[in-house]
């Protein structure tokens, strides 16, 4: 029989608020195998926690239950308290009545009982808890980041500066993101290419750092420490390593109107093409649906103006296997399509304009070369009319659009105003919007500016109805602080379109088994206290993978996912988890469930002699689990149909008893 | 009234136990009444003549013996199986229950077997023999001086009725022809349940699994209850020999055990058969199928070794589960 104290936090009034927390360590005490109960007004603080190590010595306890906030907060500061008093650590469970009860309840009465059920539950568990001692694996020195945006690269530069060698994954031919395709940044105005393109050169010539380009991670297996990983690269039909990014194979291609995604579809590109002048890896790339030559074998200019010899066209798609301790994931945003937005006219004017297309008009590599001008005829637009919050804070209900906010087009579009102003200062500016926010070092100075050195004329109310007319774009917008309706004749609408995670992020976290909320986003560990890393061991997250960031922002969290994943790379060896799951071999059937549903591979078979109750020997197969494999999911034991498989500190006994406790 | 006849498999049995193909036979015999025919191992042509028999109540379906008996038999075993005999030998081969090298199987055709409690409401209790005269069987009671002639199709089990497939997906031989999958209405009743209130589902359930008697015939029938330690055998687990608070706790036993078999289940409809009590068990199987070809697509255990389950196998086509669970939301 346990010796069992039971410890019951208030944490302040956070839980003594809505539980009487004198009635649930008293109620307590009567529980079986309870020697010792108590409550205290912060368990976790130095002086709760010397509470928990001398009743340990005092009253010989065995086993120790806290009733307090989720285990996710504080199991790994109760389990080192038990360590420091003799304990095993796994003889400790969390009864959370904070997050599944104080905070849920309102009224004391259902609160404290549903509290007094929770510390039943959990020490009928503990009464069950055996002594468990965790195992170590390995962990591989290298480390996989996935896409290649600032995010990523600021990542990477960060990892190989402190010695470890870094794989970067991205889907483009070339690395850079969307940060390659703005003109200025705010709120210093310094160019975009500037800043980033000396860090593309930086990671070109990282000895530490590969660069896998067009290329996808096509499979994930292992665990923290151990990930094997396959990528996926695309044949772009020209050796990497041989072509020179000279641009002779450019200039000859005759396939000459393929829409040119990186800008946006305003001009055109070739079928063999270098995205940009600073591309890197500086290597041309086949689009293999326009170029002649792999649709139908005709044509082949490239291969011959190439001096180097580059061009192959029959490249096949290349798989390589790689090793990583951990994996970052930066796979970015992109803007949501504008299709919905029927009333914004984006779909039949070409003069209704995303801002991303705007930043591309406004870029001296762009399609106009960096004058303003209008997409339909050419001409120097006079009056323009921003709206912002285009598919941005939008009702949960609503068909289209995000519910959240995507936090960095109130300061691209100050950006943009101010800017057209300046250049342009003909140019009528209006932005529509429904609130200006502009937290940030430097960035409401910036915004006032715009407003008051500038003239940008900022009107609160939303754009009801764009409708192209000639060639004029007829605004129709709402003053909600004049209260009237405006009409203005615009000559170009530019539209805030929010942000949304990039469409591979989806597949990838069921690679990763990693978790994401419901816009795709991927979820922290926790959204304080472990901002870059998510709850599954191993993978860290850096930039508006995780939450719409903007450059600042991205760079420092890419930095900060970069110390977590050094102070991994730093280890030799992972303290495993214990609770891992094993095969009880006199029950196994054999019949591979539990290596069916297993996430991890971590489940082996192989056939046993085994003596019988009457004397003969049996050759049977069963199952066996890697324990530095085993992730402690307990899939394995739910599929399996005998109940052999069970999981160290969440066994099926546990869980009974558990339940049981909770139902009397 | 079965195409193939008795003799017909002996002879076949015989020559390959002379030829030295197969070390014993695993067949029907000759049980305590006509109707009650049990399986049985032969060893050698004596023992085929004197026991093994074939008629319209040879509806044990061997596959689950072949856990066992291979671990016994030395050498190879024959075994005959009936096209939906086939689907569980199948599904024990994709769980590794037992040696496929150490099986001899011979597909037979099957024109679907006689229900005994069906014959019983036609002529009653006290059936003293039946004597198996072309398509009737000639029932003789202990009530009545002339025997009882009852047509074979008045008196076919549900699963024949509402057969799923004539067709072999396994066998090393065949005799007779092979037939095709049918098209079944054996979903039909599932439906029936379904468009019920779910007091009136209640009710219907309590009415037939407070007849239970916790004998374990079915789970002892099934050919997808082989676990070497069953959780209802393992004094570990809490539940078992545990004796019911009500007559309708049961249903407990009955829910856990359809779970188990969820996916696994070839709906081969043995647990039905064996019930004393004449309880429909398959209807809690074929519900779980009938549920799993909607949500995941059509999927029939056993047609191949090998397959995936659609609860052991994930694809990013598989359903949300609250879809699932909006689904039964409409149900209620």
């Amino acid at each position: 029989m346990q010796r069992v104290g039971v410890f019951v936090c208030w944490c302040g009034s956070n839980i003594a608020g809505t539980v009487d927390v004198e009635a649930v360590s008293e109620a307590l005490k009567s529980e079986p195998g309870v020697v010792f109960s108590t409550n205290y007004q912060y368990m976790c603080s130095q002086a709760g926690q010397d509470m928990i190590k001398e009743a340990v010595k005092e009253h010989n306890l065995t086993g120790i239950v806290v009733c307090s906030c989720s285990p996710r907060m504080h199991e790994a500061t109760f389990r080192k308290t038990a360590a420091a008093a003799g304990l095993n650590p796994y003889m400790v469970e969390i009864a959370n009545i904070r997050e599944q009860c104080s905070w849920v309840h309102k009224d004391m009465l259902t609160g404290t009982e549903k509290a007094i059920i929770l510390g039943k539950a959990a020490i009928a568990k503990v009464n069950l808890n055996t002594p468990l001692t965790p195992g170590e694996s390995p962990v591989t020195k290298r480390a996989l980041v996935i896409g290649g945006g600032i995010a990523g690269i600021q990542t990477a530069l960060d990892i190989a500066d402190a010695g470890f060698p870094v794989d970067i994954v991205e889907k483009k031919p070339t690395i850079g993101g969307k940060m390659a395709q703005l003109d200025k940044t705010f709120p210093t105005l310094d160019c975009a290419a500037c800043i980033l393109t000396p860090k593309m050169v930086d990671v070109a010539q990282n000895e530490k750092i590969r660069i896998f380009s067009y290329s996808e991670v096509s499979e994930i297996k292992g665990f923290v420490g151990n990930f094997d990983v396959t990528i996926k690269k695309n044949a772009r039909f020209v050796k990497e390593d041989v072509c020179t990014g000279c641009g002779a194979c450019v200039d000859k291609c005759p396939m000459k109107k393929i829409p040119n995604e990186f800008n946006l579809g305003m001009d055109n590109r070739k079928a063999i093409y270098i995205p940009f002048a600073q591309a890197v890896p500086k290597v041309a790339t086949i689009d293999p649906n326009a170029c002649n030559m792999l649709k139908n074998g005709k044509c082949g200019l490239c291969a011959k103006v190439c001096t180097a010899g580059a061009i192959d066209y029959t490249q096949k798609d290349e798989y390589i296997e790689e090793k990583y301790g951990a994996i970052v994931v930066a796979t970015g945003f992109n803007p949501i399509s504008m299709d919905k937005f029927d009333e914004f006219a984006y779909n039949q004017s070409k003069d209704v304009i995303t801002s991303l297309e705007f930043e591309r008009l406004t870029n001296a590599a762009g399609p106009t070369a960096g004058k303003l001008l209008r997409p339909s005829d050419g001409k120097h637009p006079h009056t323009i009319v921003f709206v912002q919050c285009v598919g941005s804070r939008c009702d949960a209900c609503a068909e289209k659009g995000k519910e959240y906010c995507s936090k960095i087009c109130c300061m691209y579009t100050a950006k943009h105003a101010m800017l057209t102003r300046d250049k342009y200062p003909d140019t009528e500016v209006y932005v529509f919007y429904i609130d200006v926010r502009t937290p940030g070092k430097n960035f409401d100075e910036f915004y006032r500016r715009a407003v008051e050195e500038y003239g940008v004329k900022y009107i609160k109310g939303m754009v009801g109805k764009v409708t192209p007319e000639g060639d004029v774009l007829k605004v129709q917008a709402s003053d909600l602080i004049a209260n009237k309706q405006l009409h203005i004749d615009a000559d170009l609408v530019v539209l805030a379109a929010a942000i949304e995670p990039d469409k591979s992020a989806r597949p990838l976290a069921t690679m990763l088994t990693a978790s994401m909320d419901t816009n795709d986003f991927f979820t922290e560990a926790h959204p304080k206290l472990r901002p870059v890393e998510s709850p599954t061991a191993g993978v860290f997250l850096s930039g508006a993978c995780q939450g719409p960031k903007d450059i600042p922002e991205t760079v420092s969290q890419a930095g900060a996912a970069a110390s977590k994943v050094i102070g991994l790379l730093a280890k030799d060896k992972l303290t495993g988890n214990p609770c891992v799951a094993h095969s009880n071999e006199l029950m196994c059937n054999g019949c591979s469930s539990c290596e069916r549903v297993c996430p991890y591979g971590a489940i082996t078979y192989s056939d046993k002699e085994f003596r019988m109750p009457d004397r003969t020997t049996k050759i049977r197969r069963v199952a066996s689990v890697n324990p530095a494999v085993c992730q402690g999911c307990g899939a394995c034991t739910v599929a399996c149909p005998s109940g052999a498989m069970d999981l160290n500190g969440f066994a099926n006994s546990q869980i009974m008893a558990e339940v049981d406790a909770i139902c009397k | 009234m079965q195409k193939i006849t008795r003799e017909q498999l002996i002879e076949k049995a015989v020559a390959l136990l002379a030829d030295g193909t197969v070390s014993c036979v695993l067949g029907w015999s000759k049980g305590e009444f006509d109707y009650d025919v049990t399986p049985a191992i032969f060893n050698n042509e004596e023992e085929l003549k004197a026991n093994f028999v074939f008629n319209d109540f040879c509806g044990v379906n061997f596959s689950k013996y072949l856990v066992a008996k291979t671990q016994k038999c030395e050498g190879k075993i024959l075994v005959f199986l009936k096209p939906c005999d086939t689907y569980s030998f199948n599904q024990l081969l994709t769980e590794h229950r037992f040696d496929r090298e150490k099986v001899y199987a011979v597909g037979i055709p099957c024109e679907g077997m006689a229900d005994v409690a069906k014959v019983k409401t036609i002529c009653g209790d006290g059936i003293a023999s039946i004597n198996f005269d072309g398509e009737n069987l000639a029932v003789t009671t202990l009530y009545e001086d002339a025997p009882v002639m009852i047509s074979t199709n008045d008196v076919l089990a549900e699963r024949c009725v509402n057969c799923k497939s004539k067709k072999h997906v396994a066998y090393d031989e065949l005799i007779g022809d092979e037939g095709e999958v049918i098209e079944s209405n054996r979903f039909d009743e599932v439906e029936k349940l379904e468009a019920m209130t779910p007091d009136e589902r209640f009710a219907f359930w309590q009415n037939e699994l407070s007849r239970c008697i916790r004998c374990n015939a079915c789970r002892d029938a099934c050919p997808a209850c082989t676990c070497e330690k069953c959780v209802f055998d393992n004094p570990n687990s809490g539940v078992e020999n545990k004796s019911p608070a009500n007559s309708f706790e049961e249903k407990m036993f009955h829910i856990i055990r359809a779970f188990h078999v969820a996916g696994r289940c070839t709906d081969c409809g043995e647990c039905s058969r064996v019930c004393p009590q004449n309880i429909p068990l398959h209807l809690l199987n074929r519900k779980f199928i009938k549920d799993m070809n909607e949500f995941y697509g059509e999927y029939q255990a056993g047609a191949e070794v090998g397959s995936r389950a659609p609860l052991v196998d994930y694809t990013t086509e598989d359903l949300e589960p609250g879809e699932v669970f909006n689904r039964g939301d409409m149900n209620a």
